[in-house]
């Protein structure tokens, strides 16, 4: 029959207390973890939340990361809707980057910003979306099954992009494979100066304007696929295929429309490393962020909210995690892509393990209710 | 330069690279043929690979690193199981997550313990598997090309590469001559008719994921205890999920995986054979394309456009007895 | 057979086969069993007939060690036992044929039969045993099917055969067969009734689960009714009649026949003309099927289960797609061999109740308002310039679900949480509401209560008096007889005849879904 829960839970339940204990247990292992290191997780665990809310740099920084974050999280999130797994972030990212890169290195002189940033903006949509459109194809078309595929073409994407950055885009008499810079119009004002510009005094942080076009993702996100038709059609494929057939939905379309934009989603990582902080196409600047987009929408649920509240836990364990590698030599950054597994093993996984518990738990307490 | 001194040596390279991907690929044959979907090859490898060259390093001993990799590979095989199995979790979410957690522990615990940057000390003497002399292999040397292409290409590996030659027959003789294969395919294709025939379905999908893991053990030891001299950074580098595709290509069948694995290999050897190297016609192909042939090759087999691939019916769903 | 029958009350005589004594299982809210008590004599069949949802299925499930008793007992032979999963039934020689049937497709017939009891570690030395094994049972028992053909490319009536060869195989003595006639034509039932007698005269036991009056009177010694879970009589088969077994299983007279005056047939709405439909496997489901329905009458389609019927359904409400043929709705053309579009056969005023509400029908997970909508999310009314009018859309359901008195009515809840009746009925709601001119409606009844079965049924008398052209298929004979205005057989794929409902008898039609011959017609 459907894939109903096993014990049926509250929904504030399901949506808050399920994903806290699966938070906690990761970070129980995760603590462990230090102690088998021999330092002290209590004091990691203080270095860490300090090294990202500590001051208004570190709260930058935080936040610069869950930019990232919250695309990719998005990215995961609408595919899952649709019933589609999209390992393949990472990828789309990738390639997201070599067309806002284009954009940016052809036309930075040639435009003003104002007109530049949205091209680019088109620009890492289309390259993302049309990277991740070629699985959505051969599942929609071929029968071939999107999760090997994605993570396939997360490796041609390397190797395409290797190949460009060292032999085409590299700027000459460079050692590492790096290409131009962009022009100034090419890239997004960092939110410190744009405050500066205002009379306000804010912090120096790489967090740039990317972050408000993420929050517009996560707002356009939610209304698109509870307020509009085209979401109830994705989220008819993803609960019940055939009768989505039944309706009229196509579900190869909505397949390819769903992966674009996740693609779209994942490309716009770019625009906050590239545009915001790097201001040059550079190698592997998708650093797994992609894969973290899987914790980020497994923890938030899949809905708007829960997805920046999980990207902001996110970017605060990157922004501590590099503190605490510099307070504690024996801790290496490594150690948030510890959490980050021990993350998306509980919520995702195992969270079957704790809900039935709960739902025991939740009996007990409320005897009347059933 | 000797036509067929090129021609030992990138079969002899071919060998060495197909190893690990021959071990890990059947280890996911045994997981996806009782019907368990297992990305997390990958982590598998590197959690052993880790292991082993710790244990080699402290211990001085080859055999006993290769006891600890395959410890920490099966106890993760053993951690999927329970999420998938017991628990009816999301198959490749349980191993996108080992993978992840390989992927930062293994360094994390390098850098605490050895303080190498994450690397462990370099190994030497009997904390490394050497090459390994068969009968006559000295004496043959000097026979024109059957004793060359024995004493060169069949003797002198390391012990896991044997391993891993044996390990393709047995598994066919394990898979489609014994009443554990019959058990462990109709696994993977009905789950409730072996549940009804009274056998345990959880049963065989973790005695699969056990097999699972010792492959995938001995194929993470081998890379950092055989084939290099010491763990490194992210040193699959891939490889896991090279290993699924092959078993793919493969068919989910033994031999046709061995023949996939052996062809990445070549092309990977070949690759360093031919960089910077002009062909006729072509000119110089890029190193990068080279190495994206076994991806590309993969997603056109699965799309039907080179053959069909067809995966045992019931891989990645969880087994529900429905009322 | 009389013999057993009038021994088995003498209680000298060897115990029963099976004894269940006071058999109790609830799941959550569900009683599915209340205090079952059964006697099975050894050498007899025994049919145990219910409405779906009596209990019988879950019964045999605790017998075979599927799910466990709340509190009970079970007897063999006498013997009191515990069956804790199905390896233990098979040790007490218990076997089952499961409805659906529990086979390794690419496995052939002779992988199939040894899964489990492989005799030895190596498979090759239990082949050669377990080969001369089974072509003894097939001598014994008339059971003939190739032993090594993949059991995918049998059809059902020998996929059928191996699983009663499985369960022999393993020595059952008891056989328990649930629901095994639904997937087989009349000739290949008769078949198996001759197996069942075959295993019955060489002393075996055999339990009949079943819906069907026929089958029951037609191969069984004593039947057993049950209803809501619990054991409302018990009969030796010769002493009842199908009059009194029905009035036991639904608990009061049944009303054979709706109340309906007779049909004003008015101008044709669907036009169907030499419709062919192949499936994705190639095989031609739907063979040239050629047939009119007028505005103001009902048209039954009769027929067993798998004849072409659902292909029918689907090709006509454009989710599948036609080979050949034409399809006209009030007229105009709808080109269903090249177009594969639900939405513009319901633009031209098609409305589809889909045989299987939660494949089909409903989406579970969705609210109820959400599965309202389901097909007509398009709609104007619900949407818009960009967004869903969310607040119209709850408000229309609830008025839905008012009119249907589906129960709780809160649009809000999820699909899910209703029975299937009501989930039904929000289909139901949601088809007729809009004022479609041609209804296909398969199965309306299936797995819904009583009541909400004449509900149904009212309510499609309701539709045609309006004036709405109606097609209605259905697996059940009772259904089309009471309801449909003219009634079309199909078998193999081809209508092969036509019948008035007043000329109609069960055995015509049985005669005619046969495929017997369409000279009867």
């Amino acid at each position: 029959m459907s894939a109903a829960p096993p014990s049926s839970l509250p929904r504030w339940a399901d949506v808050v207390v399920l994903p806290a204990a699966n938070l906690l247990a990761a970070f129980i292992l995760s603590g462990l973890v230090v102690v088998a290191i021999g330092e002290n997780p209590f004091q990691a665990m203080s270095i860490l939340v300090t090294g990202a809310f500590g001051n208004a740099e570190s709260i930058g920084y935080t936040l610069y990361y869950a930019t990232n974050f919250v695309f990719t999280g998005l990215a995961v999130a609408i595919a899952f809707h649709a019933g589609l797994f999209n390992i393949g972030g990472e990828g789309q990212a990738y390639i997201g980057g070599l067309g806002v890169g284009l954009a940016c290195l052809w036309l930075g002189g040639l435009l003003p910003a104002p007109i530049m940033v949205p091209v680019a903006i088109l620009a890492g949509a289309a390259f993302g979306a049309a990277w991740a459109t070629v699985p959505a194809y051969l599942q929609a078309y071929r029968g071939s099954h999107i999760v090997i595929t994605t993570i396939m073409f997360n490796f041609i994407a390397a190797s395409v992009m290797t190949y460009l950055m060292v032999n085409v885009l590299i700027k000459p008499g460079q050692q590492s494979p790096e290409s131009h810079e962009f022009a100034a119009a090419a890239t997004l004002p960092r939110l410190h100066e744009m405050a500066e510009s205002f009379g306000l005094e804010m912090a120096t942080s790489p967090l740039n304007l990317a972050f408000v076009w993420a929050l517009l993702c996560a707002g356009w996100y939610h209304l698109f696929l509870w307020r509009t038709r085209w979401g109830y059609e994705i989220r008819a494929v993803g609960a019940n295929e055939t009768a989505a057939i039944y309706a009229g939905i196509s579900p190869a379309r909505i397949t390819i429309l769903v992966m674009a934009i996740s693609g779209a989603l994942a490309g716009f990582v770019a625009l906050n490393e590239l545009m915001g902080v790097h201001y040059r196409i550079i190698l592997n600047f998708t650093g797994g962020y992609g894969f973290v987009g899987i914790a980020v929408a497994l923890i938030g649920r899949n809905r708007a909210l829960g997805i920046c509240l999980a990207s902001l836990l996110f970017g605060a364990l990157y922004q501590g995690g590099s503190e605490l590698s510099l307070d504690m030599p024996t801790v290496t950054r490594e150690l948030v892509v510890v959490i980050q597994g021990l993350v998306i093993l509980f919520c995702g996984a195992l969270e079957n393990v704790f809900r039935g518990r709960i739902a025991q738990l939740f009996r007990r307490l409320t005897p009347a209710a059933a | 330069m000797d036509t067929l001194l090129v021609l030992v040596s990138i079969i002899d390279a071919t060998l060495r690279v197909a190893t690990p991907l021959v071990l890990a690929a059947l280890g996911g044959l045994y997981a996806e043929r009782s019907g368990v979907v297992d990305i997390g090859l990958e982590g598998k490898m590197l959690g052993a690979a880790f292991a082993a060259a710790a244990v080699a390093a402290v211990s001085g001993s080859a055999l006993l690193g290769l006891v600890a990799g395959v410890a920490v590979s099966v106890a993760l095989a053993l951690v999927h199981a329970y999420a998938s199995v017991t628990h009816n979790g999301n198959q490749v979410v349980s191993g996108m997550a080992i993978n992840i957690m390989v992927a930062g522990l293994a360094p994390t615990l390098g850098v605490a313990w050895f303080r190498q940057g994450g690397q462990t000390p370099q190994l030497a003497g009997d904390a490394r598997f050497t090459p390994i002399d068969l009968p006559f292999a000295r004496a043959l040397e000097s026979v024109p090309v059957v004793g060359q292409l024995y004493s060169e290409i069949i003797s002198g590996h390391n012990l896991i590469v044997y391993i891993a030659a044996a390990a393709v027959p047995f598994s066919a003789w394990l898979v489609f001559r014994t009443r554990f294969g019959l058990r462990l395919r109709a696994v993977g294709e009905n789950p409730h008719a072996v549940d009804t025939a009274g056998v345990s379905v959880a049963d065989m999908r973790y005695r699969a994921m056990v097999l699972c893991g010792v492959l995938c053990g001995i194929a993470g030891a081998y890379l950092s205890t055989a084939h290099s001299a010491a763990f490194v950074r992210d040193m699959t580098a891939g490889k896991g999920y090279l290993a699924l595709a092959a078993l793919i290509f493969g068919k989910w069948k033994p031999w046709p995986t061995l023949t996939a694995c052996l062809l990445f290999a070549f092309t990977d050897a070949v690759q360093v054979r031919l960089q910077g190297v002009p062909l006729p016609l072509v000119g110089v192909i890029p190193v990068q394309f080279i190495q994206a042939i076994p991806y590309i090759l993969t997603v056109l087999l699965l799309a039907g456009f080179v053959g069909k691939a067809a995966a045992p019916r019931a891989s990645g769903i969880p087994f529900v007895k429905d009322r | 057979m009389a013999d057993q029958i009038k021994s088995e009350a003498s209680p000298s005589v060897a115990a029963p086969a099976v004894e269940l004594i006071g058999i109790d299982k609830r799941f959550g809210a569900v009683h599915a069993n209340r205090a079952v008590s059964l006697r099975i004599a050894v050498g007899s069949i025994h049919g145990i007939i219910g409405e779906n949802g009596a209990g019988k299925s879950t019964l045999m499930s605790i017998l075979y060690g599927y799910y466990q008793a709340d509190a009970g007992e079970i007897r063999i032979a006498g013997k009191p036992v515990h069956i804790g999963n199905s390896h233990d039934a098979l040790a007490h020689g218990i076997g089952m044929v499961h409805q659906h049937f529990m086979l390794v497709d690419p496995f052939t017939v002779l992988e199939n039969v040894m899964l489990g009891v492989e005799g030895g570690y190596l498979l090759a030395a239990g082949a050669a045993q377990a080969r001369a094994e089974l072509q003894r049972l097939q001598r014994d028992y008339k059971l003939e099917v190739d032993l090594d053909t993949p059991v995918g490319e049998l059809p059902v009536g020998l996929q059928q055969r191996v699983e009663i060869l499985k369960a022999l195989y393993r020595g059952a003595q008891v056989l328990i067969l649930d629901e095994p006639t639904g997937v087989l034509t009349p000739q290949e039932a008769d078949h198996l009734f001759r197996i069942l007698r075959a295993l019955r005269d060489e002393g075996k036991t055999v339990i009949l689960i079943t819906h069907k009056l026929r089958e029951i009177l037609e191969v069984t010694d004593r039947v057993t009714v049950m209803r809501q879970g619990a054991v409302v009589a018990e009969r030796a088969t010769r002493d009842t009649t199908k009059e009194e077994l029905a009035e036991l299983m639904v608990g009061r007279k049944v009303l054979l026949r709706v109340e309906k005056s007779p049909a004003k047939p008015g101008p044709v709405v669907l036009e169907v003309r030499g419709l062919t439909v192949i499936d994705g496997a190639g095989v031609r489901r739907v063979k040239d099927v050629s047939f009119d329905v007028r505005a103001g009458e009902i048209v039954g389609i009769a027929g067993v289960s798998g004849n072409g019927q659902s292909e029918l359904l689907e090709a006509l409400s454009g989710i599948r797609r036609a080979s050949s043929g034409t399809v006209k709705i009030k007229g105009s053309e709808c080109g269903v061999t090249h177009t594969i579009d639900p939405r513009a056969m319901r633009a031209l005023g098609l409305a589809h109740v889909p045989e299987d509400r939660q494949r089909m029908g409903l989406v579970t997970a969705f609210a109820i308002n959400e599965s309202a909508i389901l097909g007509y999310h398009d709609d104007k009314r619900y949407n818009g310039p960009l967004l869903m009018d969310r607040d119209k859309i709850i408000d229309l359901c609830g008025r839905q679900m008012g009119d249907y008195d589906v129960r709780p009515p809160d649009p809000r809840l999820r699909t899910a949480a209703l029975s299937g009746g009501n989930q039904q009925k929000v289909v139901l709601a949601r088809e007729f509401d809009r004022d479609p001119e041609l209804l296909l409606v398969g199965q309306p009844t299936r797995g819904v209560d009583i009541g909400a079965i004449e509900f149904i049924h009212r309510r499609l008398i309701a539709m045609r008096d309006a004036g709405k052209a109606v097609l209605l298929v259905s697996v059940e004979l009772d259904e089309i007889l009471s309801l449909a205005d003219r009634i079309l057989v199909m078998f193999d794929g081809r209508v092969v005849g036509e019948v008035a409902p007043a000329q109609a008898t069960e055995q015509k039609l049985g005669l005619m879904m046969a495929g017997a011959s369409e000279a009867a017609a």
